[in-house]
């Protein structure tokens, strides 16, 4: 048994690793753990798949190598679930699609096999949007997951699942992917950190392909510190296998942590504070704000004159991508079948329709319009040009600043259903997410207060490129400062 | 503009998505109340501006890479076919596509 006086489920993975280096606790005592508790909440939906014969092999595992003192390895025994967005070899991977439901990947994703290497031992994976298009995880196939802090709301989405379980202390930790906000969101509804890095910094081997030029891998957890540790440990160069990945070494994302933010220039783009800004959502930003002018930070105004179109664009290229990207499901390799088709035509539109869900369909048949001819040029072509405009304007912003703050979400989490028969008011919903992710550049949120029905709001930062480091240790010196991030919703 | 039930069933065949009828005009209602939103993004000057395609490129060199032209994958043909809806002799079945 644990001679610790906090329960396991409370501790951090840093706070976890301590104690399973120091030999506290083992890894197979923690494991087993969180998988009763996983076995527990059940209500909430955030597992696709557990498998306790798989976990348990991997913490007896890690035991033996703890036992042996491997000091090497910096993760060793620390438990997390993964996005079942990730491919896994001992666990299904669905991407949240009937299309996937029951497929075995031959490999793991390249953020899979890093963790592991660091010692990770895996819970489960977790439930998502299908194919992780969506911002209310209510587009999975396996469907929904509850809000920890108010069970008839969303967690947000696309990384409903794993922002739940974190917050819920049903895992330390998870891993997530943003696209469009897809790990931002969810962390700020559901109160917990989550980051997204340089695209590029992380790997897309292994990732089910949603939107190439945006989609990256990033860490949830309960703290900045935390995600910096995770952060360290799944990115770094795939040269071989993503034609994408950047080539810069891995880099130790704690380093800066503890680095005094005095003298800090802090972007406020006026157009985050606009009127589509829930009032309050915009006092818990304001205070948060403030509290980072205590801490010695200058507040400084800027422009991202291009947010608003951020969302059309984001909705042009994404939709393209995915068109081209799903193309690869089409009921031979692998994945869904229809039973009854007349030819091999046939067969390819009836599996599809089958397989995939109604938001996944739209997304598909707008990047078909926006690629096919007579049409590419005004709407696919336009859209990557102003895209290059986003771009330009964080550059210009990062002339003044060195982090931009804003909101991650005009509102708090909303009812689920609220918005599932309206998908452009869901797509206006990510406005604040999306310029970051057009632009390609590291952004995180960090839970700064409550907002209306005592539900959380996340404060977003946003680094210039290859700025993790910064980026984490601005919100670390805010949760040194504060205890928001370390608020649990009641019953878990 | 405003995308017809013609235009669906187009889109739909390229997509190669069987849509149900009822299917159809619901994406036929939705996608056009998309294309509202979109009509801003087609009113901005984008004279003379390099599409981006890729973010990266605004701070780095992303000519594409080449590997060294050998074998680097194992023969991995059983595993991959494991979740085949459709396999015989190692070989992925479809319907007849020549008569």
């Amino acid at each position: 048994m644990s001679n610790s006086p906090t329960a396991l489920h409370e501790l951090g993975v840093a706070a976890l690793a301590r104690q399973l280096r120091e030999r506290k606790v083992s890894a197979l005592e923690t494991a087993q753990h969180f998988l009763a508790r996983m076995r527990a909440h059940t209500e909430l939906g955030a597992f696709l798949a557990i498998d306790d014969e798989v976990t348990l092999a991997q913490a007896r595992a890690a035991d033996q190598a703890l036992a042996a003192g491997n000091s090497e390895v910096t993760l060793l025994g620390v438990p997390m679930a993964h996005k079942d967005i990730f491919v896994t070899k001992d666990f299904v991977s669905t991407a949240g699609s009937k299309m996937l439901a029951g497929y075995r990947s031959p490999f793991d994703a390249t953020v899979v096999a890093k963790l592991a290497a660091q010692g990770v031992v895996t819970l489960g994976k977790l439930n998502c949007d299908e194919f992780a298009m969506g911002s209310a995880n209510e587009n999975s196939a396996f469907g929904p997951v509850s809000n920890p802090w108010d069970r008839t709301r969303t967690p947000g989405g696309s990384s409903g699942g794993s922002a739940a379980a974190v917050a819920a202390c049903l895992v330390p930790a998870a891993t997530g992917t943003d696209t469009g906000g897809s790990i931002r969101q969810p962390a700020s509804f559901c109160g917990v950190t989550g980051i997204k890095p340089t695209y590029g910094r992380a790997s897309r081997y292994g990732m089910v392909a949603f939107a190439s030029s945006l989609d990256q891998a990033g860490p949830l957890a309960r703290s900045a510190e935390d995600c910096a540790l995770l952060l360290s440990a799944l990115c770094g160069p795939d040269l071989d296998r993503d034609s994408t990945s950047l080539d810069v070494p891995a880099e130790d994302f704690t380093r800066a942590l503890g680095t005094s933010v005095a003298g800090l220039k802090i972007g406020v783009p006026q157009e985050f504070f606009g009127e589509g800004l829930a009032p309050d959502v915009r006092a818990a930003i304001d205070a948060a704000l403030k509290e980072y002018e205590k801490l010695g930070a200058t507040l400084v105004p800027i422009s991202l004159p291009r947010t608003e179109l951020s969302i059309p664009v984001y909705y042009i290229i994404a939709p393209a991508e995915a068109s081209s990207n799903l193309s690869r499901f089409d009921g031979v390799k692998f994945g869904h079948r229809a039973k009854d088709y007349s030819d091999l035509t046939d067969m390819y539109k009836k599996t599809r329709a089958e397989g995939f869900g109604d938001e996944v369909k739209r997304r598909i048949m707008i990047g078909a319009y926006v690629l096919s001819h007579g049409y590419y040029d005004a709407y696919y072509l336009q859209a990557q040009r102003i895209r290059r405009m986003i771009a330009d304007d964080f550059a210009q912003a990062f002339k003044q600043c060195d982090v931009i703050a804003g909101p991650v979400a005009p509102t708090v989490a909303w009812k689920l259903g609220d918005k599932s028969e309206d998908p452009v008011a869901s797509y206006l919903a990510d406005i604040f997410t999306l310029p970051a992710s057009l632009a390609g550049l590291p952004g995180m949120s960090i839970p700064v207060g409550f907002g209306a029905g005592q539900m959380p709001v996340g404060m977003q930062l946003i680094g210039n490129y290859l700025q993790e480091s910064k980026l984490l240790n601005v919100a670390h010196q805010f949760q040194q400062a504060t205890d928001w991030h370390a608020k649990r919703p009641q019953g878990f | 503009m405003s995308l017809t039930s013609a235009d669906i069933a187009r889109i739909a065949n390229l997509a190669r998505l069987a849509l149900k009828p009822d299917e159809s005009e619901r994406m036929r209602v939705q996608i056009n109340g998309f294309f509202d939103l979109v009509e801003k993004m087609r009113a901005v000057d984008t004279t003379g501006l390099e599409p981006l395609a890729h973010p990266v490129a605004t701070f780095q060199d992303v000519s594409l890479r080449l590997r060294e032209d050998c074998v680097s994958e194992p023969n991995m043909r059983e595993a991959n076919q494991r979740s085949a809806p459709a396999v015989e002799h190692g070989l992925f079945l479809v319907p007849k596509v020549i008569e």
